[in-house]
């Protein structure tokens, strides 16, 4: 037992008992599955049933799938459209609400941040019903102030992706802006002071100064931004409240993955969809730290 | 002075404009809360007040009523509680492990650490319903947590943090012939508490809202979770309104408390991630 003892409290293996947590959840509920989505796309699944190796069929299959593509669209657009409005406009409240003329900073930094708090679930249901077709519902009614008709915003496909991304918009704006807010402590008042006496504006000083300076922060947003993007799939789920939109304007990559992997029980080509995913984000990873590992070498030279 | 004042008010009265759309939805379902759910059907979720139609029936309800929400909520409660704790701890240890030494294998595994946190989840959706499946483990609370206990981000975060805890603590320890476990738990733990406050509200936020893995794997209504069970008021065979809306409104009550009392605790749990980013 001493042995034994000795062994596990000596300091080479002392650390391995530390990360031996790690190493089985990471095996057993991350390798082993993204081994098994592998083999999957190569094989036709359901559950309960035999598995047959199938080549690339799969794969050969989705190239052709005709909502397949549709969802792939949609997931991009609305993952452009998001880094269109959840960069500039959160990054613009975080230098106002940080100006030393602002009143009420605390107040306004939890209120905005606070949609955060709520689920996508209880959230999906609250923009549903405000976008809801009837003259009465709140978006229609404020609509009509102007004389517009009626809208049956979730059964058009601009109209659906209003919903979408107003939705996506109240949830996310407060977090990015606290995320810059934190990136704006790390920039010295000196470099501001230095600029205004060098008789630099306040544009001058938020394009030259603010956003370089904010590049860290900035890329942090953009890469949680495009992931959230891309994975999109329960804010779609609880506006069309199920999976089923209208001519498939809500589709997204994951809606369609749980289409045919647990509505359909087609597990194989289901894991083909997300195996796409995957390989669409690493493309992105990679371009996306080359990229910046080449301004480092910019910066330092 | 005169264009400071003018551009104080107009910075105050952007950021009011804006927090008031902000608001609107919470006022809304705040508001519909107190009206019959078949208003809400017959005209849209609407900012109209009118004393009339509305009542304290559907929180009669909500508080005396037959249905499973305190039933879904405390489950909530508790696996909130149930993966905090855990991932807490265990995120913390293997953490140590990285931070306080040099071993074999120590790169490779912190790159895993890294690439977890590079691979969208959603991707692990069906090979883990599979393996659930397959370990049978359906319809457990098991199959929620298990997966999530070692939490990438929550590592790394706290591996930042024990970086920046003086090594001479560690060797201290040692020289008072403290055993390796013995210096993780009565040096570093009481050292690494403020770090622990921002982990638990980011994953005790997480794990509250969590939704989509939850519904995979339950199957059964008592073991239900609030968004689970939310969700699943609204079906194609009917509508369950009353529940759905006071239910929804008194979901947001709790988190809110919680906020308003650490605020400081959640805008620093929600940025950890952007530190060094």
């Amino acid at each position: 037992m001493t042995v034994i003892k000795r062994f596990i409290y000596s300091q080479k293996v002392a650390p391995y008992v530390f990360v031996l947590p790690f190493i089985l959840v990471f095996t057993i509920f991350w390798a082993y599955p993204l081994l098994d989505s592998f083999e999957m796309s190569f094989q036709k699944v359901a559950l309960g049933q035999e598995s047959n190796w199938v080549g690339f069929a799969n794969y050969e299959k989705l190239l052709g799938d005709k909502i397949f593509l549709k969802a792939l669209a949609n997931s991009a657009i609305y993952m452009i459209l998001t880094l269109v409005i959840l960069i500039p406009f959160p990054m613009m409240f975080a230098v106002l609400i940080n100006s030393k003329l602002m009143w009420g900073r605390e107040f306004f930094k939890a209120s905005f941040f606070f949609p955060a708090l709520t689920s996508v679930v209880v959230a999906g249901t609250i923009f549903r019903l405000m976008f809801g077709e009837m003259e009465g519902s709140l978006i229609n009614s404020f609509l009509s102030l102007f004389g517009i008709e009626p809208i049956k915003f979730l059964k058009g496909q601009v109209t659906g992706f209003v919903a979408l991304l107003a939705l996506a918009t109240w949830r996310w704006t407060g977090v990015n802006m606290l995320y810059f807010l934190s990136g704006l402590k790390n920039i010295p008042d000196d470099y501001y002071e230095a600029a205004a006496i060098d008789g630099a504006s306040k544009w001058q000083q938020f394009t030259r100064i603010t956003i370089p300076l904010l590049k860290p922060t900035s890329i942090y947003v953009l890469t949680i931004s495009i992931y959230a993007g891309l994975a999109m799939f329960i804010e779609s789920m609880m506006l069309w409240n199920g999976n089923n939109s209208p001519k498939n304007i809500g589709l997204t990559i994951v809606g369609y993955l749980y289409r045919q992997g647990i509505e359909k029980n087609n597990l194989g080509y289901a894991a083909a969809v997300g195996i796409v995913l995957l390989a669409i984000t690493m493309i992105i990873n990679v371009t996306q730290l080359s990229i910046s590992g080449l301004f480092k070498k910019e910066d330092q030279s | 002075m005169r264009h400071e004042k003018m551009t104080k008010v107009g910075l105050f009265f952007i950021f009011a404009i804006v927090c008031f759309f902000i608001l609107i939805p919470f006022y809304a379902i705040a508001l519909a809360s107190f009206k019959p759910g078949g208003d809400l059907v017959r005209y849209g979720l609407n900012l109209s007040f009118d004393l009339s139609v509305m009542s304290l029936n559907n929180f009669v309800y909500l508080f005396t009523g037959s249905h499973s929400y305190f039933n879904w909520f405390f489950n909530s409660v508790f696996l909130t509680i149930v993966q905090v704790v855990l991932t807490l701890l265990i995120s913390a240890t293997v953490a140590y492990g990285f931070a306080a030494y040099n071993f074999v294998g120590k790169n490779f595994l912190f790159i895993c650490v890294l690439m977890i946190m590079m691979v969208p989840f959603e991707i692990l959706l069906l090979p883990l319903y599979k393996l659930t499946n397959d370990l049978g483990l359906m319809n457990t609370y098991s199959a929620i947590v298990l997966p999530g206990i070692a939490s990438a981000a929550t590592i790394f975060f706290f591996r930042q943090y024990i970086s920046g805890i003086p090594k001479e603590i560690i060797a201290a320890g040692r020289v008072d012939g403290a055993s390796e476990y013995g210096i993780y738990v009565r040096l570093i733990i009481p050292v690494m508490k403020p770090s622990f406050a921002a982990m638990a509200i980011l994953n005790g936020m997480n794990s509250w809202n969590n939704f989509i893995w939850p519904f995979m794997v339950l199957s059964e209504t008592v073991k239900y979770t609030l968004p689970i069970g939310l969700k699943t008021l609204l079906t194609p065979y009917g509508n369950n309104y009353d529940l759905l809306i006071v239910g929804s409104f008194f979901s947001i009550v709790p988190i809110l408390i919680l906020f308003l009392a650490f605020q400081k605790y959640f805008i620093d749990g929600m940025t950890a991630g952007a530190v060094k980013g």
